[in-house]
């Protein structure tokens, strides 16, 4: 643990400025590697004292959790597809989060776990891209993109971070590729990978109705309805289902729609949800 | 390690870092005694219309059921060239533990002017946004105890809402609730801001019912719906009270308002 503060607190060639005098004379803030440390021996049992709601119920910090989030490769592509719900503790802090984080025009990642890890480090894994593209003059290969992020989180293993997070995009030499990341350091490719508090009931649609062959309408819809079955079972999933095709030439929204409006449609014209019934009284 | 905890009193005195931890508790016994955070209560509260946005909170301060004050504002201009912040643009409110919400207001005011002097214009609000996000998440590993919410007018001149959580991730809306009474405010403004679960009479049953059309509300109405979420809030909450402080932010400026609420 020390040696890890003294390596990420303290930058080699900023000696004499005090917090306060960078953040104001750094004309960008240098994203990243520079964090306060609580002072205590053991910060990071100190921080899940204070922060974990899990494990403490009455922790004063909640820190916004619980998600489905599902991506696939199929022939056209790359899937993407999330819900849009944030909670703390039991209370619903948001129902309109965006959970696919678009770090370049087109790579794609996902968010589940702590809402600030993700939109954090995914931003800083843009940052990496783009000097990446700068340095090299083509782009990063998504192989490359993900093992940045996955080397990152391991560099702070033990300290409390939490995300589960897919890297998914299309490059030249690669063709559609995806990456499961989480904070653990866990880096795996595969075709398909469903995270978060819903992903076992995503995974049971998805499962059932996948394969390769899929036609790009199809796979749009098997992505929609793998959501919407996560929504209705887990009551940490819910809101809104953000759905993204990532294409050779980059990724196209497909809409951020409600799902009670989708969940009525599925459920009467489709005959699937048979469990609830469309009777009033 | 110094610049780690530049805030101690002490500048070159024995400053707290890693390598010099208190002795006296040994590497992997369980340390007891660090509470930095207090709740100090009251909530905060804004609302983004087409042109304005309106950033609220109460001025109550409490700790456990003391009161500590009547006035004590939860809600600052930000990046203002003066004292009196009478040229700022921009809106933070802080609920929570009101030392760290003053720390970050402090911070943010002090790196918002520094960018109006570097580059000769007042930070824009997407740009603030995302720089308190930074800001937040810096203390990733001890965080501010704060709700902090951003208010102020886009770069086309809408009204525009940032909300946080205590570690910086953010989001644009069109209202947010903040604090004590957010579980209290926060079912009302989805209610009559964005018109959740309204429908047109008469229109259907059940599932077929079609939705209330979605209007954008005037300055006048959103002022009376912050008033009574706050009335509302403070008839059932013991920590919200006091008085009702609210910023107008329009492109003319800033105006502030100040209501009282019951005090008891």
């Amino acid at each position: 643990m020390d040696t890890l503060v003294a390596r990420y607190s303290q930058p080699m060639f900023e000696k004499d400025y005090t917090e306060d005098q960078l953040d104001m004379y750094q004309p960008a803030p240098s994203l990243s590697l520079r964090f306060a440390m609580p002072p205590v021996a053991q910060p990071s049992a100190w921080l899940r004292a204070a922060t974990d709601d899990h494990a403490n119920p009455n922790c004063p910090i909640k820190i916004a959790h619980g998600t489905t989030t599902l991506a696939f490769r199929f022939q056209g592509g790359i899937i993407v597809a999330t819900d849009s719900r944030a909670t703390a503790g039991n209370w619903i802090a948001s129902q309109t989060v965006k959970k696919v984080i678009e770090i370049n025009n087109c790579l794609l990642g996902t968010m589940a776990g702590g809402a600030a890890d993700c939109q954090y480090w995914l931003a800083y894994l843009g940052m990496q891209c783009r000097l990446h593209e700068l340095r090299h003059k083509r782009r990063i290969s998504v192989a490359a993109a993900s093992k940045i992020l996955a080397n990152l989180v391991y560099s702070y293993k033990g300290m409390g971070l939490s995300m589960g997070t897919m890297c998914a995009g299309v490059t030249k030499e690669e063709g559609p590729a995806l990456y499961y990341i989480d904070s653990d350091g866990t880096r795996l490719a595969g075709n398909l990978f469903c995270v978060g508090s819903g992903q076992t009931f995503a995974y049971g649609v998805l499962d059932a109705e996948y394969s390769y062959d899929l036609s790009e309408e199809a796979a749009l819809e098997l992505g929609r309805r793998s959501i919407l079955a996560a929504t209705h079972r887990d009551a940490y999933s819910g809101g809104f289902i953000n759905l993204y095709h990532v294409k050779e030439d980059g990724w196209v929204k497909h809409g951020f729609n409600d799902t009670n409006p989708i969940f009525w449609k599925t459920k009467l014209e489709s005959g699937e949800f048979s469990n609830v019934t469309s009777e009033l009284v | 390690m110094s610049a780690m905890f530049s805030q101690n009193p002490l500048m070159n005195g024995p400053n707290y870092s890693f390598n010099q931890a208190p002795s006296t508790a040994a590497a992997g016994n369980k340390e007891h005694g660090f509470y930095p955070y207090t709740d100090n209560g009251g909530s905060t509260l804004a609302i983004s219309g087409s042109d304005f946005t309106i950033v609220a909170g109460d001025t109550r301060s409490t700790s456990g059921y003391n009161i500590n004050t009547r006035y004590s504002p939860k809600v600052f201009k930000i990046g203002g060239t003066t004292s009196s912040q009478d040229d700022a643009t921009l809106v933070l409110s802080v609920v929570g533990f009101a030392a760290d919400g003053e720390a970050l207001k402090e911070r943010l005011d002090a790196i918002v002017k520094m960018y109006r002097y570097q580059h000769g214009k007042p930070m824009s609000v997407k740009a603030c946004a995302q720089r308190l996000s930074t800001i937040l998440y810096g203390k990733r590993f001890f965080p501010y105890y704060v709700t902090a919410i951003l208010g102020g007018l886009d770069e086309e001149g809408n009204g525009a809402v940032y909300s946080y959580d205590p570690v910086g991730s953010y989001e644009r809306e069109q209202c947010r609730a903040a604090g004590a009474a957010a579980s209290l405010i926060m079912p009302f403004l989805d209610n009559q801001v964005n018109y959740k679960n309204q429908y047109i009479p008469g229109s259907g049953v059940g599932h077929a019912l079609v939705e209330r059309e979605k209007i954008p509300l005037g300055r006048t109405e959103v002022e009376d719906v912050v008033k009574d979420a706050f009335d509302s809030a403070v008839e059932r909450h013991i920590e919200v009270g006091d008085g009702l402080q609210m910023f107008v932010i329009t492109k003319s400026g800033i105006e502030e308002k100040y209501l009282p609420l019951k005090r008891d």
